[in-house]
């Protein structure tokens, strides 16, 4: 099954990183997927621009509405994922666990719902 | 056979293999609700063919093999009766599997029950229901929840387990610390929710399921310890109610404990201490191995019971202990002291907890204070639901009243 991580953070904590903090990362968040990729599990990923940069859009309202910004505001924002595909969740969580993001935000594990509906 | 016969027969074999036709159903799809539909229909044919036909020999295995048949042959339009004719002979021929096989699949519905990743309160009303086969309703009353509240987090505990993928599966060894503090709690719930209204079936599986884990995990001393505590308790089981009177623990007729079980479980708790890594069901084992010790002393060690209430509060703390440990206090160092300890107790929902009040009226009664004993004696009357406390609360009232004249 496919199962997608919601990596959510408080973006301030970004706002505080050095370059040497971001090189950092990159390097462990490239260690990550190199671990995922050798199980063969990996299928993408993505690390996204700050929420407050987000241009949100609907037609549900019958016509065409464009804003700036997140469709929500929320002190945590969604700043990547992860797309991973295993057996189960017990398998999901045991790679969710290893991902560097649990260390300063929150993963939210969603299973794929195409195909089964 | 009369139909009502049949009824019966299918209703014995529901509440016996319930939890085990649900895990085995439910093991491969990880789809409870579509298993509990399987079986439902496969008891209404079971009432249907059972009379005409005769209680198949395997039961069970008849009952698993219509309700397999039933998820797979969804193309039939008249399937119910096509299906039945053929069970009885399928049923003959399949047998059912081994009864390890059985049990293997029972423990991982319980593992998925109370996985990490299921809302922790409602874990042991899940496992209730699917493992043991309560209805929400049941369920509900033991919880205080309205029962259509109920049913509606039961299915969305079960949708989460098919849409999030939790596997049905026995965790490796590695898993058992983070996975099996929840099943303990949950077969110890199922224990609690049975002891007083129950007709002790479900105590029996909750027992037997406990034997089974400290089997499963002999290292985890709390798994040891969990079901020490359920056989203490049950070995008490012909004593608790004398003449529909509940008979507390003290004053109980040692006569008739189960001086066997009492050994056992004292064997078990004493090697689960010889781990060195107390916790919650150790303690209240050990707390209940001081009552058992009466019947060699012929006294209640008050003193060893008022220690273990303190460190299982510390361990544990809840209304039930904080109330129980002022009981013993009042025992150990008289009732003043035991009103003291009432009076400290800071937990939600005190005011509406019968066994506060009753402990407190003892306290008083023993006080001298009788007004404020009988008061409080009515207090716990109106907050009690089960027949064997009441009768005893209104005794406790009666004797009261003796006094007062």
């Amino acid at each position: 099954m496919r199962y997608t991580f919601l990596l959510y953070s408080d973006p301030a904590m970004a706002a505080n990183m050095t370059e040497e903090d971001w090189a950092k990362s990159k390097e462990i968040y490239g260690q990550y997927i190199g671990a995922l990729q050798e199980a063969g599990v990996f299928v993408d990923t993505d690390w996204l621009h700050p929420a407050d940069t987000a241009t949100t859009i609907t037609l549900a309202g019958g016509e065409k509405q464009v804003q700036d910004g997140p469709f929500a505001e929320t002190k945590e924002t969604l700043g990547g994922f992860f797309a991973i595909d295993v057996e189960n969740l017990d398998e999901a969580l045991k790679w969710a666990e290893k991902c560097p993001h649990v260390h300063y935000g929150k993963l939210e594990i969603r299973a794929s719902a195409m195909g089964s509906v | 056979m009369s139909r009502t016969d049949a009824q019966a027969r299918a209703e014995d074999v529901a509440r016996a293999a319930y939890g085990k036709l649900i895990a085995m159903l439910a093991s491969r799809s990880g789809d409870i609700i579509a298993a509990e539909d399987a079986l439902a229909d496969s008891f209404v044919a079971a009432l249907k063919t059972w009379p005409e036909r005769g209680i198949p020999d395997k039961p069970e295995a008849w009952l698993l093999t219509v309700a397999k048949n039933r998820r797979t042959d969804q193309a039939r339009k008249d399937a119910r009766l096509v299906i039945t004719d053929e069970a009885n002979d399928m049923a003959d021929t399949q047998a059912i599997e081994p009864e390890e096989a059985q049990l293997d699949e029972r423990l991982k519905l319980m593992f998925v029950c109370a996985h990490p990743a299921i809302d922790e309160t409602i874990r042991t009303p899940l496992m209730l229901q699917t493992v043991l086969g309560l209805e929400a309703e049941q369920i509900a009353k033991a919880f205080l929840i309205k029962p259509a509240t109920m049913a509606q987090r039961l299915v969305r505990a079960k949708k989460k387990i098919k849409s999030a993928g939790i596997p049905f599966v026995v965790p490796e060894p590695e898993a058992y610390p983070e996975r099996m503090s929840a099943v303990l709690e949950a077969v110890y719930g199922a224990y609690a929710v049975d002891w007083l209204e129950g007709d002790g079936d479900l105590s029996h599986e909750a027992f037997f399921l406990s034997n089974i884990l400290a089997e499963l995990d002999p290292e985890n001393p709390e798994a040891l310890g969990l079901t020490a505590l359920i056989g203490l308790i049950e070995s008490r089981r012909d004593a608790r109610i004398h003449n529909g009177v509940l008979v507390p623990v003290p004053e109980q007729d040692v006569d008739l404990w189960d001086r066997p079980l009492i050994d056992r479980s004292a064997s078990i708790l004493t090697q689960a201490s010889l781990k060195g890594r107390p916790g919650r069901f150790q303690l209240e084992a050990a707390i209940q191995s001081v009552h058992a010790a009466r019947s060699v002393t012929g006294k209640t060690d008050w003193r060893a019971l008022s220690q273990l209430y303190h460190g299982l509060m510390q361990a544990h703390p809840s209304i039930g202990g904080a109330v129980s440990r002022a009981a013993v206090v009042s025992e150990d160092a008289g009732p003043a002291e035991g009103l003291k300890m009432l009076d400290l107790i800071a937990f939600d929902g005190l005011d509406s907890y019968q066994p506060f009040h009753a402990v407190r009226a003892h306290c008083l009664s023993e006080l001298g204070r009788v007004a404020e004993a009988a008061e409080a004696y009515n207090t716990a009357l109106m907050l009690c639901t089960d027949e064997p406390s009441q009768r005893w609360l209104e005794k406790k009232t009666a004797d009261l009243r003796k006094k007062m004249s």
